[in-house]
């Protein structure tokens, strides 16, 4: 239980998926410019990761690890293939759930609900469990059971959203204020989220 | 001969190097541009390697792109890149071994990597091989000189070093000279990419 909670919170601020690794900036920078729709994308990512996580964590154990299969056979040469594969089936999923439960989401999210399949932040998650799987169990990063791979994947997409919430409030704060003309839009988003993941950094000392 | 490199090719070949650059203009592919670049030498292989694979990706794209159904283009072109993906992985583990333990879970992020799936839509899907070649080869080439200018700067200001040589002499530092421990640290990479943008901005007018 210690090593679910610990998982959970290191997940969000230690090793936060945007000020720690810079996954899935694109759609990041993107989608950031209303606190609505940035949240409608986090909730989005976050439900993503919480099946792909799983999933991808069932088909490390059970079939692409070594001797799982085939005796003696290493099949992880083909796990960008196989997780690649489960994340578009699931994305094209959810959007078929989306679009029937919720149009007015699905209107509001557009064609960054399908492009949750390229976004890195869901493809790291599972390549980043699978180095953790490796991990010895005395280690506060390793991933030893499915209930480890939820509360990584539950912690991850929390750590997405809370960073592209704060960002899309900060960019509705500074449309008011005054830039140099060439530091405007990009530019000065890079600062700010560099400004913030140094905020950010304060937590790695964190002791879990 | 002269067919091959007309003025189009041409132009799809060197506009991604500056004015349509695909990572301070169009803004694809920043997450790993971020992550990889506090030393020179995983940043260039990381942009070796993603030249050559957009240059491949957008060539078979290119070649079946009559007989791909537009509605599972997605998977098709995702299967593609992860496929040149984890040939480029496993070589880079068989001949470079330590800068692929550099890189980690990045290597296998060049398959959710913008630029690959942006330059697919964009231009392959709707070109011959040849052309499409020649903006895959263009582009990588425009994302790997933004990585060696980040990279350049952080190794530099970071540890004095330049591909691991100690370039800043021991003088300065008898003097006082301190080396900016910030530089090695993740956001610092942020900033310094706002600050290409800025200068890139400044230099080309129409831009901003």
């Amino acid at each position: 239980m210690e090593h679910l909670i610990s998982l959970f919170v290191r997940s969000i601020f230690v090793d936060n998926m945007i000020f720690a690794f810079f996954l899935g900036m694109c759609s990041y920078l993107a989608v950031s410019k209303s606190v609505k729709t940035a949240l409608g994308l986090g909730v989005a990512v976050t439900f993503v990761l919480l099946i792909t996580v799983p999933v991808d964590y069932c088909l490390q154990q059970y079939v692409l690890g070594p001797d799982c299969l085939v005796e003696g056979v290493d099949l992880s040469f083909l796990s960008f293939i196989l997780f690649i594969a489960v994340i578009a089936a699931i994305v094209q999923l959810v959007e078929m759930v989306v679009e029937r439960f919720s149009p007015s989401l699905y209107a509001a999210l557009g064609i960054f609900l399908p492009l949750i399949a390229v976004n890195c932040a869901i493809m790291g998650a599972s390549l980043f469990m699978q180095q953790r799987v490796t991990m010895p169990d005395t280690n506060s990063q390793a991933i030893t059971s499915i209930w480890d791979a939820l509360a990584y994947a539950l912690g991850s997409g929390i750590g997405w959203l809370l960073a592209i919430t704060c960002l899309a409030a900060i960019r509705e704060k500074m449309a008011y204020t005054d830039v140099p003309r060439p530091l405007q839009g990009l530019g000065i988003t890079f600062i700010t989220v560099g400004l913030m993941a140094m905020a950010f950094m304060c937590f790695s000392g964190l002791n879990l | 001969m002269s067919q091959l490199f007309s003025k189009a090719n041409m132009e799809a070949l060197t506009s991604p190097l500056n004015l349509n650059n695909p990572v301070v203009v169009q803004v694809l592919g920043i997450c790993s541009a971020l992550a990889v670049t506090a030393q020179l030498e995983p940043a260039i292989v990381m942009g070796l390697s993603v030249t050559i694979i957009t240059a491949f990706s957008n060539l078979i794209i290119s070649l079946i792109r009559n007989s791909i159904p537009n509605r599972i283009r997605i998977i098709v072109q995702l299967v593609v890149v992860a496929a040149l993906v984890t040939i480029v992985s496993q070589v880079l583990k068989a001949f470079a071994y330590d800068v692929s333990v550099q890189l980690s879970v990045y290597v296998g992020l060049i398959i959710t990597n913008c630029i690959l799936m942006g330059r697919l839509e964009a231009f392959a899907m709707m070109n011959k091989p040849w052309p499409s070649f020649l903006d895959g080869i263009g582009n990588g080439i425009g994302y790997a000189i933004i990585l060696v200018i980040v990279a350049f700067f952080r190794e530099l200001l970071g540890s004095g070093t330049l591909f691991g040589l100690q370039v800043v002499p021991q003088w300065c530092y008898d003097h006082g000279y301190v080396n900016n421990g910030m530089m090695t640290m993740p956001a610092m990479s942020l900033i310094i990419v706002g600050c290409v943008i800025w200068a890139h901005r400044a230099y080309n007018k129409e831009l901003s």
